[in-house]
This record gives structure tokens, C-alpha cells and sequence, in this order.
């Protein structure tokens, strides 16, 4: 490097992405090697294309690593109770329709505890734009089974390897009625950015699953210990097919990941918009 | 088109007159899930909301009807649920929440016997100390029992109104016996229903601290997409709301949750004191059993015994300085309950050492008869 950055003022200058950051939060708690980041940055960045006000972007969180995502962007930010995240952003929305209202959280909050919250969001076509970093793993408390954990995996409650089935969770989205179903991973930003931006200017339920790393409580329990080694992972596994039939895209040990863009739906009727032309005609209006 | 408020005299059930009195509170938003004997609440709202432009969903559950109440408060809207026992239970979860975040919204638990499952469809007062202790954590919350549809339907305003000045969830304590008694109930002219309203921020959103308090111990509440910027989390926060789980930020914060209510407990404490001027034995009563207790208490000074009443109409906080007050003149309460001693208790801790507290209990499914309670009152004053 020909110059050093030795002026303090070099070190502070913004990142064209810091609006979206409250800075005076880092540094954040996730370890190295952690998928969340660089999604929230493709989230950050897919507001960004698609222009929305900042000031109407709310950002909803469960309990976990991805829960504490919320006080660390700077839009409305709402770190609410494990597996609640829906049903609270759920409230936001109706409340308060012209506010572009976001759930963003991990496996377990999404699909264990909040799995019930998640299939009904899907079938009444709330309008959200939900995205769940999937780790295979309850990461915040020390690397327990998921209902994301492939068979055969190792976690701290399945120490002789999980004999579970795990949610194949675009499958269960798709099946659920939600209008958008995606599957990327943390390392695909670029089409995880573009798919988001194609979700922001849908309305109605919206599902976007995004495989994220977690080297620390995952990887090394699963001979993948090393920061970039479930990135590498992704890297040599991944095979984008998009508007593959969500009923085959299960993630298995050894097995190709199937990313892409799986479903998009003609859009049918939200909860609010129902709701509206309910209201039209007991008024005598429609 | 129907009207907003029903200006009027009307013949309603409990569970309607709630269903109305949150109407004319200003609730335009609720979140339910079916169960008995709360549903006719949810049912009713069903078919008002749409006339008058509010937003219901039935949800899957109780755990995400609570949940739902509490994001819709966060952009301004007065928010409502209705249950009972068992729902009221998964519902402990968020108003922890709702305690931590200082969310205004009101949850009505229309009380059957339980434990469990327990009698659906028959009357008790079993939860009064689950709606002060239900969640987990040190909180402070505020509880108001009505005894008719007409006192149903004052409370059910009052309390969006003390949701909204303390930013705290209030649950009305009612029971089957409320839910469905029909009676004479009148509903004000809209001039005359007082409302409160949340304090807004007074400052730009770059100086704004959501959790800062103000001399009442209340924030300014700024909601979602008012440019505020907020964030708030069920974790131990600062004033700006951001997490901070130290020993010093929990005792700050947690001290200020139970203090904004206890130091405006005079406030929020309602009672209704009759022939107490004399009185030397005090029947502390609330809800349907405080119609009893009137009654045998009329039975008794027709007696010539100098008894009195003291129903209580807010549960929590507890009304200890009333007690304590009338301790030093009688020399027996009598606390009639639908239960095996709650209120009792908080009863018997206040008059230590001043007065006699005699618990008359009944485990649910029916009403204490007056006649039980002035053979009560009869047994004690010697005559």
C-alpha cells in the first residue's frame, strides 16, 4: 500500500451503506464468519434500489443472534419475543398500512416457536416481506438442535448426530399460500439484494430464506470449523434453479443446495386489502 | 351508516357493553382468538369494526393476538384483546413485553373457574393475582374489576385511558358472571366521554430518548414511521432504548417500571366506601361478588349491626392505603372471593395488627348469596 491511512478523519468517513447503521451500536455481537451481516447488508441495500423512505421502513425481530438485528439498523427497529415477530409485525402493518414493514430472523425464532405464526401469516397473505437467516442451529444458546438441523448433524442436544426431519421452509411457505418464495445464501449477495428488491415491490406475504453460516456453533461441531469453511460449503454445493418445485429443494448432508427464486405468485388479496372491501360493503359503499 | 358511538340507554350484556365501551374509548384495532365466556367480546367488535373503519383478526392463537396488540399500539392506535383463563395464560408472555416496552393496550380475561381448562362456562375470580403476577419478572400493572354491564362498559374507558397515561398494559378483571348478565347500561353523548391520549415527544427526533423519562416517571411515546427513529427490545434497555444488560441499568430501569405506578397508585386506585362512617365490621369486596356484599350488608344494618362496604373497583394496584386507613376503625373485613384467598391475603397483610381479616371462599362455578355473607357478618359482631 503506497498510502498509509494514518488521519483519523480517513477512518471515520462514511460507507455509502452507514445511513442504514447506527453506528454508535458497533461493534455488534456476531462472530466472525456469521451470515447475518452481509444479509442485512443485501436488505439494506435492496431498500436502497428500490427507494424506500427510511423513515417508513420497520425492521421486526424475534430472540436470537438475528433478534438483535433490529437495534442495529437505523429504521424503527422492534426486538420483540422469541417466535412473536410475526404476529407483532402483523400488528404494525394493519395498524399503520403505509409503512414498508420487515421480519428478519433466524430458524428456530421463525420456524420452531413462531412456526404456527408463520404458516397462518402465509395463508391470511399478510403483507410482510419476511426473511430468515437459516443457520441450522440455535446459535445465541450454544449450538442446540434446530428444526432446520439436517439428518445426521451434530448439535449440542443431538450429540449422537439429529435424527429429526428438518422443515424444508421454502416448501412450507410455498404450501402455506406465501405469493414470494426465494432461497439464497449469505454469500449471494448480489442475487439476495436482487431478490429482496423484487420482493420490496410485491405486496402480500413474502419469503425469503437465506443459508447463513454460523462456524461457531455449527461448523465446528460439523468438521466445518473454520470461519470461511460453511461459506466455502455454499460456494461448491449451491446450484441456483430458479422456479424449482419447492417440494424438492430439501437441504441434505452432502447433497446440492438448491438456490433460486422458487415461487411467484400472482398476487391474490391481502388481509388489509380484504379487510377494506369488507368494510366498502357493510357501509353500503362498494 | 351505524354510528360510532351509541349515545343512549341500552339493555346489553357485559360483554357487549366492553365491546362498546372500547369503542367509544377509541380501540380501532383488535386482535383475538375464540374462547368462552370472552367471544361474544370478539364476536361484537367483529361486526362494529367494519361500520366504523377499525381493524379485527381473529389470530391462531392468544400468543399472537397479545403480540399483535402490542405492534399496533407502537404506531399510535389504541389497541384491544379479550379472553379468558387458559388464553390469558399464553398470553402472560408479551405483556411482559408490553410491561418492558411500556406499550399502552388494554386485555380483557373474562374469568371461569380453573385451574386448567377448569369450568368454561361457569364464573370465578381465580386469576386476580396471575393479571399482578402472570409474567415473569418484576412489574407493575394495573388491574380494574367491574360488578354490572354499566360499570363494564366506564372501565373498559378507563381503562385505554390509564393504558395511555401510564404506557402500560391494563387488564379488566371480568368474569363470566359480567360477561353475561344483561343490564340497563347508558352510553354518554360523545362531548361528555373523557379520553387521554399518550404524551407525544416535545423534541426533534435527534434529541428525542425514547426511554427518557419524564418527572412522572413516563416517557414521550414517539411511534413507528414518525421519523423518531425508535428502537425498542424486551431486553434491559437504556433511555435510548438500546440493550444494556449491566446490574445498574436493570435496577434503574425496573425501579422506574414499578415506580411510575406506585407513586401515582392514589391516582389509579378507585373504591367505593358505603356506610363505612361507623362501621365497625367491612365487607372488601369487587367484582359481581361486591352485589352480595352489598346486599347483605343493607340485611345487616337492617339489623342494626354497623357494618359497611368497601368495593374495590381498581384491583391493582392495590388499594393498601384504603385499607390501612379503615383498619385503625373496624375491627373485622370480610373478604368474600370466587377463589381460596387472593385478595384475602392482600387484605390481611394491610390490617396486621389492627383488624381481624375473615376470608369467605368459594372455589368458582357459582356466586356467594348475600345470606352467606351476613351470617358472616352476623357471627363476628356477636349478635
Amino acid at each position: 500500500m503506497s498510502e498509509q491511512i494514518t488521519k483519523e478523519e480517513n477512518l471515520e468517513e462514511l460507507h455509502p451503506m452507514d445511513k442504514w447503521l447506527r453506528s454508535e451500536r458497533m461493534p455488534h455481537i456476531w462472530c466472525p464468519g456469521c451470515g447475518i451481516g452481509p444479509t442485512l447488508y443485501a436488505w439494506a441495500r435492496a431498500l436502497d434500489r428500490v427507494g424506500i423512505n427510511k423513515d417508513k421502513v420497520v425492521y421486526v425481530s424475534g430472540i436470537g443472534c438475528c433478534g438483535r438485528g433490529s437495534g442495529y439498523l437505523n429504521v424503527d427497529g422492534f426486538h420483540t419475543t422469541h417466535g412473536r415477530a410475526i404476529p407483532f409485525a402483523v400488528g404494525i402493518k394493519l395498524a399503520k398500512p403505509e409503512l414498508c414493514v420487515n421480519v428478519i430472523s433466524g430458524d428456530g425464532d421463525l420456524f420452531s416457536i413462531g412456526g404456527n405464526h408463520f404458516i397462518h401469516a402465509c395463508r391470511r397473505n399478510d403483507d410482510l416481506l419476511v426473511i430468515c437467516t437459516n443457520n441450522f442451529i440455535y446459535g445465541m444458546t450454544g449450538g442446540q438442535l434446530a428444526p432446520t438441523t439436517p439428518r445426521g448433524q451434530y448439535s449440542t442436544t443431538s450429540p449422537y448426530g439429529n435424527i429429526e426431519h428438518p422443515f424444508n421452509t421454502p416448501h412450507v411457505a410455498d404450501a402455506s399460500g406465501a405469493v414470494y418464495v426465494a432461497r439464497w445464501t449469505s454469500i449471494h449477495v448480489r442475487r439476495l439484494e436482487k431478490s429482496i428488491a423484487e420482493a420490496l415491490n410485491m405486496k402480500g406475504f413474502r419469503y425469503i430464506e437465506v443459508l447463513s453460516p454460523c462456524p461457531v456453533n455449527y461448523g465446528r461441531r460439523n468438521k466445518l470449523p473454520e470461519p470461511d469453511d460453511i461459506a466455502e460449503w455454499f460456494r461448491q454445493s449451491s446450484v441456483v434453479r430458479n422456479g424449482a418445485d419447492t417440494s424438492k429443494v430439501e437441504i441434505e448432508k452432502d447433497k446440492p443446495l438448491i438456490l433460486g427464486n422458487f415461487v411467484k405468485r400472482v398476487e391474490k388479496p391481502t388481509y388489509y386489502e380484504g379487510l377494506k372491501k369488507l368494510e366498502e360493503r357493510v357501509r353500503g359503499e362498494g | 351508516m351505524e354510528k360510532t358511538i351509541l349515545t343512549g340507554k341500552h339493555f346489553w350484556y357485559g360483554n357487549i357493553a366492553i365491546a362498546e365501551g372500547a369503542i367509544a374509548a377509541g380501540c380501532r384495532f383488535f386482535a383475538g382468538y375464540p374462547i368462552t365466556p370472552a367471544s361474544e367480546i370478539a364476536e361484537h367488535i367483529s361486526r362494529r369494526f367494519p361500520q366504523i373503519g377499525g381493524i379485527f383478526v381473529q389470530f391462531e392463537d392468544e400468543l399472537a393476538s397479545m403480540a399483535a396488540i402490542l405492534g399496533a399500539s407502537w404506531t399510535g392506535v389504541k389497541s384491544m384483546t379479550s379472553t379468558s383463563g387458559p388464553g390469558f395464560s399464553l398470553m402472560q408472555e408479551n405483556i411482559g413485553l408490553g410491561a418492558m416496552m411500556e406499550v399502552p393496550t388494554v386485555i380483557v380475561n373474562t374469568q371461569r373457574g380453573g385451574p386448567s381448562t377448569g369450568l368454561p362456562t361457569l364464573t370465578g375470580q381465580g386469576d386476580v393475582m396471575q393479571a399482578k403476577w402472570g409474567s415473569h419478572g418484576q412489574y407493575e400493572i394495573i388491574a380494574l374489576s367491574p360488578d354490572s354491564p354499566q360499570e363494564a362498559f366506564n372501565l373498559t374507558i378507563r381503562c385505554f385511558n390509564l393504558a395511555e397515561k401510564y404506557r402500560v398494559p391494563v387488564i379488566l378483571l371480568t368474569s363470566e358472571t359480567i360477561a353475561h348478565s344483561a343490564g340497563k347500561v347508558i352510553v354518554p353523548p360523545e362531548n361528555e366521554i373523557e379520553l387521554v391520549y399518550r404524551k407525544k415527544p416535545k423534541v426533534p427526533p435527534e434529541e428525542y430518548l425514547p426511554y427518557k423519562p419524564d418527572e412522572d416517571l413516563v416517557p414521550p411515546m414517539a411511534c413507528a414511521g414518525e421519523g423518531y427513529t425508535i428502537t425498542t427490545t424486551g431486553l434491559t434497555h437504556d433511555e435510548k432504548g438500546y440493550p444494556d444488560t449491566t446490574a445498574e441499568a436493570q435496577e434503574k430501569l425496573v425501579r422506574r417500571l414499578n415506580d411510575k405506578i406506585r407513586i401515582h397508585r392514589k391516582d389509579i386506585v378507585d373504591v367505593k366506601e358505603e356506610n363505612m362512617e361507623d362501621a365497625e365490621i367491612a365487607v372488601v369486596s369487587y367484582g359481581q361478588v361486591s352485589r352480595p356484599a352489598k346486599r347483605a350488608v343493607k340485611m345487616a344494618r337492617e339489623e342494626g349491626i354497623k357494618a359497611g362496604n368497601i368495593k374495590l373497583i381498581t384491583i391493582w394496584p392495590f388499594a393498601e392505603h384504603v385499607i390501612h386507613k379503615w383498619a385503625k376503625q373496624v375491627e373485622y373485613f370480610i373478604v368474600p372471593e370466587l377463589n381460596y384467598g387472593q385478595i384475602y391475603l392482600e387484605v390481611k397483610r394491610e390490617a396486621e395488627g389492627n383488624a381481624q381479616t375473615i376470608l369467605i371462599p368459594r372455589m368458582g362455578g357459582t356466586l356467594i348469596t348475600p345470606k352467606e355473607i351476613y351470617q358472616e357478618i352476623k357471627k363476628v359482631s356477636g349478635k
